[in-house]
């Protein structure tokens, strides 16, 4: 369960970087290969922001697919799970996408006057 | 002219509340009150008698969006780079063992470290959810070592690293064995700043760990595959076992061993030999 502990990361950058100010939403990248629950992130985030300038905000979660990039013939591929085979045969690839664990960016709150 | 809005009325300042109705405000009592759509009522009074055209402000409800673009890890990773740089400047060379619990970690590590006594200076670090057990087990084999608890949590992190250092104290050109807490999962998300993560898996574990928990796997430079003494009583297809882990990571090395009868022992060693030296000659 290190969704606890990586949403409890992302109230801590959040609460750091709004300044006090009430956030209203908050979109999250996480990747589908990056072995986080993306489900049990939204389940543990209204425990975590609870008292702090999230409580009330919309958790958006933004799933970026698999894709590799074939060493042997540069083919980009999906991939659904961290390891797979390129069409040419190879099991040699980099990772381009579907590692993320970001926080995008979040809306705030602003009073202006 | 506004600032917040934009709003331009001319020589004459006025204000328009959210119901449409515009309030007069007189140059001499530079007060007015705003409604803002969630029923708050805010007054503002204007101090700049000087200004020829009194600047009407509105109160609003803004809402902005900040791109932060923060690696939720950033925080750990930056912590290991510090471990790692620690490492680096005391010419000390760390592996983050990690397997699922009862795979014979620590009875790898207490053999390792009787074996390579006179050869290596291995200190240890132990990550275990509760209990000293595995600490006084490395203890008496007179290595230096400190416990780390994580109560509930699952896997060691670069901060828990940090401070293990500071207690572990290891000296210069030594070797530092970080035994994880018991898990195929989480380990593998958090660097801790060593110069290679190690798997371990057991022969009475099925053969299709590493698909599996492939995190592991492809994070994982070694896979050693212990208790291989016990296959003629297990139903473990090495071949197989091995094919799966290089589906994973074809460039996963494999070590097979025994750390009771010693059978292979050798080529962890020798491993842990080369990888060190190597690190030791970058460092110089």
């Amino acid at each position: 369960m290190h969704e606890l502990g990586i949403t409890q990361n992302i109230v801590a950058i959040v609460v750091e970087h709004s300044q006090g100010v009430k956030v209203r939403r908050i979109v999250v990248e996480i990747g589908k290969l990056s072995a986080i629950l993306p489900e049990a992130i939204a389940f543990c985030f209204g425990i975590c922001s609870q008292g702090t300038v999230l409580e009330q905000a919309k958790l958006e979660i933004r799933e970026i697919p698999g894709l590799a990039r074939c060493h042997e013939c540069g083919t980009e591929f999906v991939l659904e799970k961290p390891f797979g085979i390129c069409s040419c045969g190879s099991v040699n690839f980099d990772l381009i996408a579907g590692e993320e664990l970001l926080v995008k960016e979040i809306e705030v709150q602003e009073i202006c006057v | 002219m506004c600032v917040t809005c934009g709003c331009n009325d001319g020589d004459k300042a006025q204000v328009i509340n959210s119901d449409g109705i515009a309030v007069n405000i007189s140059p001499a009592n530079n007060h007015h009150t705003h409604t803002l759509p969630n029923g708050t009522v805010i007054t503002h009074s204007h101090t700049h008698d000087h200004h020829e055209v009194p600047e009407a402000i509105h109160a609003k409800i803004h809402n902005t969006t900040i791109s932060l673009e923060q690696q939720i890890l950033a925080k750990n990773n930056l912590l290991a780079a510090q471990n790692r740089g620690w490492f680096k400047g005391r010419n000390i060379f760390a592996l983050n063992l990690m397997s699922s619990p009862g795979a014979g970690k620590t009875t790898l590590l207490t053999r390792t470290i009787n074996d390579l006594k006179n050869q290596l200076n291995i200190n240890v670090i132990e990550g275990d959810q509760e209990t000293t057990n595995d600490a006084q087990k490395i203890q008496e084999t007179g290595c230096k070592v400190v416990q780390i608890n994580t109560g509930a949590g699952c896997h060691l992190d670069a901060a828990m690293i940090d401070k293990g250092l500071q207690q572990l104290n290891p000296p210069l050109n030594s070797v530092v064995m970080i035994e994880n807490v018991g898990n195929l999962v989480c380990p593998a998300l958090f660097d801790l700043g060593e110069q290679a993560k190690v798997v371990i898996l057991s022969v009475t574990e099925g053969e299709d760990k590493p698909i599996k928990y492939p995190h592991m796997f492809r994070a994982s430079e070694v896979m050693i595959l212990t208790k291989i003494d016990l296959l003629p009583y297990v139903e473990f297809d090495v071949e197989r076992c091995i094919d799966y882990a290089r589906q994973v990571n074809p460039q996963i090395q494999v070590i097979q061993v025994s750390a009771i009868t010693g059978v292979g022992l050798e080529n962890w060693y020798k491993w842990i030999s080369k990888i060190s030296s190597n690190f030791t000659k970058k460092s110089e």
